[in-house]
């Protein structure tokens, strides 16, 4: 035995301590204070995920003279009608409400001379949104919620009755430290945000972490989920963001905050041509560079001094690399337009559709196991306040679970599927003692990265993707798993390193699943399938799956619309 | 991207190991002459979160070469309730720039 072994019981274990988890933390100990509620953090939520360096605007609120129904509109019209407009609506009525009381929270949010918050369009307002990973850390902190910080978690647990599968725990390790931890809960909330790195990054080099999601959110609970058999839904819309050249930073602030339009190396504004969705921004981008009529930019030119300082100001308040870009180049936005390009592409169930399968609960296809944030799916356009909105519900979906448990069984242990974890248990520590490896997890990373890119829509296709690459991809893929299941760790940060290429390799399995199934192109460049380059209304579905027996089973299920009640069965 | 760890400045305080989001710094050395130290340099993000709480400039964030870095270093620290971000340019040349926390973004 290589490591200690220490055994957890919760009520509720709360994966991942980002935005939703530390939220639904504090909504469920003010709600109930005799739940114990754990988080188990692969950092440290002080500034764990998405929110480490501040974010510039909440981008979902709804404004004074519109109701939620229009941000579900908005968002459905967007994201091409696969959406659950069940969720989105649940979603929208919390929006406003989550909004105060970070207010209330301690988050500055700019006001006008009447009190009233200043917006930018219809459904975002301006912040001052340095802080809010801090803000959301202290308000997770009520009396009955232990953090459990720097544990990796690898593997959900449960079990299967006539009733079908039930959620028992997790496992994981600590990362400083030769341990092994045993979770033991009633419920399990999912909350590990969405996946990046599958894809070669914009800067592969030595600035191969500069990308925009966070490098350090690897997808773990999708894989987790996948592997539990949870239903999966629409990995194929993929995230692609446009982004400022090199830092990778965002650019919203100046495209609605100062309104700047995109411009191509001819000096024509081009965004009109493409339309202004959010997918079409960016492949009007991409097409206009493969036209030769590239870099392209955001028309900054000509701001004036005061508008610079300010966006110097705001970058530094979210993406401090843009302003040290700026300062150092000798060269600001009003001289100088801002360079842009798309992202490799990433799975983020906050912008983009993709996820765990849930019904308006937040409740997955597995009975205890909810999910929130850029790990559930349905819902895109969520960002910070969609994944509080998210986590809210949850909460109380979590509430009223834990509370018919306990008039069912009284205060019974649960059942505690112990072989299970310690398979677990014994899977880390072969790599542990593992002595003669072929390669590190960096190679089997960077294998990966470049399959992925060549044959799944990477950015050196164009986001194109074919069925015969696809194909060759998923070869390739599988090819990996043997070789990552004998890297050696010499620790167990090098350990948390392997899961997180595993995690990768599961979730490019998904979506090269779910690419292959979607066959037609119903958003450019997030999924641009060139044998199927038109939109077909045999695909007005959604494209989920399940992983059975090694193989994913692909499910399309009919589109659920605003006011249907969706329920899973068995 | 990444940082830079002045180990002259360094007191070994260990509050910049607690907060970075991919468990990237830890303290390194004997007894009393512990220093923070960056696992690997290629796998910062660049959020800045351990900058911010080193209380004695030591961490210094920078550009890549290949993102277009000059040879800039960042640092930061509070002063009097603001956030005070200081650019040293190549040319020893340093540039201040100061957040109020307090007040929102215009953008
Ligand atoms: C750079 C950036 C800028 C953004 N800007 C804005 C903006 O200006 N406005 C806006 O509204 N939205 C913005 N967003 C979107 C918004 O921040 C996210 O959609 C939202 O924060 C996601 O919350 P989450 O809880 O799902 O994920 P996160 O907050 O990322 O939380 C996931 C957590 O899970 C942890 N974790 C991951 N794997 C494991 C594991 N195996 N075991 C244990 N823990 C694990 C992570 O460390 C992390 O703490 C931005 C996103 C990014 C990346
Ligand atoms: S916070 Fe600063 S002084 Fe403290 S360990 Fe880190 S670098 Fe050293
Ligand atoms: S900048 Fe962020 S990612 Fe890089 S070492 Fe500091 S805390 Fe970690």
């Amino acid at each position: 035995m290589i490591l200690k072994e220490e055994i957890i019981e919760t009520d509720l274990l709360i994966v991942g301590g980002g935005t939703a988890g530390c939220y639904a933390a504090h909504i469920l100990s003010g709600l109930n204070p005799d739940i114990r509620i754990t988080i188990a953090e692969k950092a440290n939520i002080k500034r764990s995920g998405c929110l480490a360096a501040g974010v510039n605007a909440l981008n979902a609120y709804i404004t004074e003279g519109h109701v939620p129904e229009d941000y579900v509109a908005y968002a459905a019209a967007d994201a091409e009608g696969i959406v659950r407009e069940d969720l989105l609506l649940s979603m929208s009525r919390e929006l406003n409400g989550v909004t105060h009381d970070l207010e209330s929270l301690g988050l500055v949010i700019l006001k006008d001379e009447d009190g009233e918050y200043v917006s930018r369009g219809w459904r975002n307002i301006k912040i001052n949104g340095e802080n809010i990973k801090p803000i959301l850390a202290r308000a997770a902190g009520g009396k009955n919620v232990r953090i459990i910080n720097n544990v990796n978690i690898t593997d959900l647990l449960w079990t299967d009755s006539e009733n079908g599968r039930t959620v028992r725990g997790a496992v994981g390790f600590s990362v400083l430290s030769q341990k092994a931890c045993k979770f033991s809960s009633k419920a399990v909330l999912i909350a590990t945000g969405g996946a990046s790195g599958l894809y070669r990054p914009n800067n592969p080099g030595f600035s191969r972490h500069k990308m925009w999601y966070p490098p350090f959110n690897t997808g773990a609970g999708y894989a987790m989920g996948i592997r539990a058999g949870a239903e999966m839904t629409t990995f194929e819309m993929r995230f692609i963001a446009l982004r400022c050249k090199d830092t990778i930073a965002p650019t919203g602030t100046i495209a609605q905050g100062v309104g700047a339009k995109q411009l191509n190396s001819r000096n024509e504004i081009y965004e009109q041509k493409y339309g202004l969705k959010t997918s079409e921004r960016l492949w009007g981008t991409v097409t206009e560079n493969a036209l030769g009529n590239g870099p392209c930019f955001l028309k900054t030119e000509g701001i004036d001094g005061k508008a610079e300082n300010d966006l110097y100001r705001a970058y530094l308040n979210m993406a401090p690399s843009q302003t040290l870009k700026w300062v150092e180049n000798g060269t600001g936005p009003a001289h100088e337009n801002v360079e842009i390009e798309g992202t490799e592409p990433y799975i983020v169930g906050g912008h983009t559709a993709s996820g765990y399968w849930i019904d308006d609960s937040r409740r997955t296809s597995i009975a205890g196991l909810y999910a929130a944030g850029d790990v559930a799916g349905g819902a895109p356009q969520k960002y910070v306040t969609g994944a509080l909105a998210e986590a809210k519900i949850a909460a109380c979906s979590i509430n009223a679970y834990l509370n018919s448990l306990k008039a069912d069984n009284g205060s019974a242990p649960a059942e505690f599927p112990v072989k299970e974890a310690d398979a677990v248990i014994a899977g880390y520590e072969k790599h542990l003692s593992l002595s003669t490896p072929a390669f590190s997890a960096d190679e089997i990373e960077e294998a990966m990265q470049k399959i992925m890119d060549q044959y799944a829509g990477g950015i050196s296709t164009g986001y194109r993707y074919s069925l015969a690459g696809l194909k060759i991809a998923s070869k390739k893929i599988s090819e990996l798993i043997p070789l990552s299941e004998n890297l050696k760790a010499s620790s167990t940060y090098d350990l948390m390193q392997i899961y997180e290429i595993k995690e990768r390799l599961t979730v490019c399995q998904a979506l090269i699943a779910h690419l292959e199934a979607r066959k037609e192109t119903r958003w450019h460049s997030f999924q641009e399938n060139a044998d199927f380059p038109d939109k077909d209304e045999k695909f007005e579905k959604y494209v989920n799956s399940r992983y059975e027996n090694g193989k994913f089973r692909i499910i399309l299920r009919p589109l659920i619309h605003a006011g249907e009640k969706y329920e899973h069965q068995n | 991207m990444s940082i830079r760890i002045d180990k002259s400045k360094c007191t070994g305080c260990g509050a910049c190991t607690r907060v970075c989001p991919g468990n990237l710094l830890q303290l390194v050395g004997e007894k009393d002459g512990k220093k923070s130290s960056i696992r690997c340099s290629r796998d910062c993000w660049g959020c800045c979160s351990c900058i911010k709480e080193c209380r004695f400039q030591a961490l210094q964030f920078f550009l890549g070469a290949d993102i277009g870095g000059h040879g800039a270093v960042m640092t930061f620290k509070k002063s009097d309730g603001l956030n005070e971000w200081e650019i040293t340019l190549p040319t020893g040349e340093k540039k201040i720039i100061a957040v109020d926390p307090k007040n929102a973004n215009q953008y």
